[in-house]
């Protein structure tokens, strides 16, 4: 469902833009224009609810669109150690400006990038989110506060610590460009937890997400927290970023 | 997260129909008054980019005309629709795209990377590229992204990059700015009504043309090079109404100051600011752009305060691309309303380690400071510079701490030592800087205000304690994890440098 609205989205800028007037002598890459009406898209039911099959049956190019329509979030889950922050960890913290110089998308400096991840939390932190001469984390969950994200727009942030191997956040709330960064690259998961996990999660501590479920199981302590539905940001990080999904969906050509 | 938009929490701060918001030490005189949201959320769009927000529970009254803010009319014209409301995402036509060293390599490669390597930008004169975070340093990988970006445009004929090749003297590059967010506004790049968006988070300083600019990462950067749009969800507005003359010893540093402390560093996040009032009229086009620099600090997407003649003026000279300004209907639904007198306000200053940590300046008097660093983007153009000069000129003394100076641009850097300083008898902030023994103002560039590399100048490369004129005061923002920072205005970091303490202006500004 979500594909189809964002389809239907992508179908009323793109070619009521083909009118405008462009300044510029130089064509820009195509963009294929979905050719289903958007009037085919049924109302979005208020809960969200992953049906698979109805999308497929939405998509109108079947020959540019692989069948494997982004799946649905239910089945997945993460499991792993995790690594508890507080509040209004800024990006400062997650990856210094200093790092800054490295290109993501060069791989080699992308590997580099994670064994940086969270190396600017203070020495308050006694436990070290990665271990001297490691290059990546043994904690794949990260729990932290309110504001996760803070600070530049740096993706740098969320590429370093999927980098580092963190597949999800489970933060009380986000910052709104740490978050759009996380799903644009689908680098990690930024889950939001209905109450402050942070407080009860210990560094070290086993812990489970059932991001279907939207529910996060502590091991260690044996209790068991409600996380808010990620809704359709999971398919699009799901697909590996926002140009992945795009690609899935048939918003841009496939290369 | 569809669910979030049509059955929100009501835990939102703003709920209550009241707010007491009176000022730290004075009795509480000014209040906030909630106007309720009277638009009808949208249900059938569901948000793909954007963090769940609890949203306000859109009433059931059935306006008959709906009225917009500023920022949903800019939206609305940049989407082609002709009404949007808070939560919508609509593709948004973008006016500029502004990358510069940290993230322009990095857009540039996702660029290629799914566009392919030969694949062409969609408008070669509405990118602007400047090169002005890592640039006076021997860090090696930091001058090749330089490079890159110089590469870049060359290959895509890009029309304004604002090059530098000589980093032993940056006089010696006519084309080199300096920091991105005042050179876009010093070379005419932001307009009224326009869509800017930029790879920092301090694009949002532009909205002080009254435009919307907010800052994107190097994904979303890179499908803008390629295809000239972006999906974005329209905010809520948030509107502060700061009326009363501005009291001398105030600058827009304290307005934005005071409200982050209001409102807390999440308490705009995923929503627009817009500054109206008396106050914010008197204020010039660098004041503005100090007020919306700062909404990032408050979790804003962007900041506005609407075009008028002060606005016309500045842009007089720098753009001939015609420009439409709008403004928000006096039917309009703002999510909540503050109202400020900013005449009883006191210069303030945001204690280490968050912009929130609100203090009055003159409750700091015992904190004893190492240095001071006047710069970047928030204080470091060339009003800034002029109201320290007015500080160290009104007092006649020597600074007790190493005072740096980063001048933004080579624009100001040329203010401050040409510019006569008002009252001071035909001399220039160079002058005044000199007798009162400050360092001399290094070459512009983002500098020390977010660390950078090793050998940066003025880094703080050891655990010192800093007034700053910059934006953030997290732990490391300047270098030093331990380094701590107080953000003050420059009147404030002036009169701190003359003391070795903080130090209210008043102190020196009769
Ligand atoms: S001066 Fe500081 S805040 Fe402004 S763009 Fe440069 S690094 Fe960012």
């Amino acid at each position: 469902m979500a594909a189809s609205l964002s389809q239907a989205l992508y179908l009323a800028t793109f070619t009521s833009s083909a009118s405008k007037p462009s300044a510029s002598p130089i064509s820009p890459p195509s963009i294929k224009v979905p050719t289903f009406s958007p009037l085919t898209v049924q109302p979005l039911s208020s809960a969200f609810t992953p049906n698979v099959a109805h999308v497929i049956t939405l998509t109108p190019h079947a020959t540019s669109t692989p069948s494997s329509i982004p799946s649905d979030t239910s089945t997945t889950t993460f499991h792993g150690l995790c690594y508890a922050v507080g509040d209004n960890i800024d990006t400062d913290q997650i990856i210094p400006a200093e790092y800054l110089t490295l290109v993501p998308s060069n791989p080699a400096e992308y590997e580099k990038l994670g064994s940086y991840a969270l190396i600017g939390l203070p020495s308050s932190y006694a436990t070290r989110f990665i271990e001297p001469n490691e290059t990546k984390t043994k904690y794949s969950i990260l729990i932290g506060g309110a504001n996760f994200g803070c600070g530049s727009s740096r993706e740098h942030a969320p590429v370093a610590l999927g980098a580092a191997g963190v597949k999800a956040v489970v933060a009380e709330s986000y910052a709104r460009i740490f978050f759009r960064n996380s799903v644009a690259t689908g680098e990690v998961y930024p889950v939001e937890s209905e109450v402050r996990i942070c407080e009860e999660c210990k560094t070290g501590d086993v812990v489970t997400i059932e991001l279907g479920e939207s529910r996060l199981i502590n091991h260690t302590t044996g209790k068991e927290y409600k996380l808010k539905p990620i809704g359709d940001a999971g398919p699009v990080i799901e697909a590996g970023g926002i140009f992945a999904y795009a690609r899935k969906t048939g918003m841009i050509p496939s290369q | 997260m569809a669910s979030s938009l049509v059955s929100p929490s009501p835990t939102s701060s703003f709920i209550s129909n009241k707010k007491d918001l009176g000022f730290s030490a004075f009795p509480s005189t000014s209040q906030v008054a909630i106007r309720k949201c009277k638009k009808q959320v949208s249900k059938q769009i569901v948000s793909v980019m954007a963090p769940q927000q609890s949203e306000r529970k859109p009433a059931t009254t059935g306006s008959v005309k709906t009225g917009m803010t500023m920022t949903e009319k800019i939206l609305a014209r940049a989407s082609e629709k002709p009404q949007l409301s808070p939560g919508d995402n609509v593709w948004v036509n973008v006016d500029i795209l502004m990358t510069h060293d940290v993230c322009g390599p990095g857009s540039i490669g996702i660029f290629k990377k799914e566009f392919g390597e030969n694949a062409k930008v969609w408008d070669r004169e509405k990118i602007v590229i400047i090169p002005d975070h890592y640039i006076f340093t021997s860090d090696e990988r930091a001058n090749r992204n330089v490079d890159i970006l110089r590469d870049f445009c060359k290959e895509e004929n890009i029309k304004y990059f604002y090059d530098i090749k000589d980093l032993s003297n940056f006089k010696a590059n006519p084309d080199y700015k300096g920091v991105c967010h005042v050179a876009l506004a010093q070379e005419g790049h932001c307009r009224p009504g326009e869509v800017l968006l930029g790879t920092d988070s301090h694009t949002c300083t532009a909205g002080a043309f009254g435009q919307f600019a907010t800052g994107i990462g190097n994904t979303d950067a890179g499908f803008v090079l390629g295809t000239g749009k972006l999906l974005l969800k329209v905010p809520p507005t948030l509107r502060f109404v700061m009326d009363g003359e501005m009291p001398h010893y105030l600058l827009a540093k304290d307005l934005i100051l005071q409200i982050i402390g209001e409102i807390s560093v999440a308490g705009a996040t995923y929503k627009s600011m817009e500054f109206v009032g008396t106050t914010v009229e008197s204020l010039n086009m660098e004041e503005r752009m100090t007020l919306c620099n700062m909404v990032v600090e408050a979790g804003g997407k962007n900041g506005v305060v609407p075009a008028d003649s002060t606005t016309f003026k500045y842009l007089e000279d720098k753009t001939s691309v015609p420009y439409e300004p709008v403004y928000s209907d006096a039917q309009a639904s703002f999510l909540s309303e503050y109202r400020f007198d900013i005449s009883k306000l006191e210069p303030l200053v945001a204690k280490p380690h968050s912009p929130d940590n609100r203090a009055l300046a003159r409750e700091c008097k015992d904190v004893k400071i190492d240095r001071v660093y006047i710069g970047s983007c928030t204080g470091g153009k060339t009003e800034d510079f002029l109201a320290a000069a007015k500080v160290f000129l009104a007092s006649g003394k020597k600074v007790k701490v190493p005072t740096f100076l980063v001048p933004a641009t080579q624009k100001v850097w040329l203010d401050i030592y040409t510019l006569p300083v008002p009252g001071a008898g035909g001399k220039t902030c160079s002058q005044i800087f000199e007798e009162a023994g400050c360092d001399t103002p290094a070459s512009p560039s983002c500098g020390a205000c977010l660390g950078g590399p090793k050998d940066t100048y003025a880094r703080m490369n050891e655990p010192k304690v800093c007034v700053s004129t910059t934006n953030r005061n997290f732990p490391g923002r300047m270098g030093h994890k331990e380094g701590q920072i107080y953000l003050a205005s420059p009147y404030t970091a002036a009169a701190s440098a003359l003391t070795g303490y903080v130090t209210d202006p008043r102190e020196f500004l009769l």
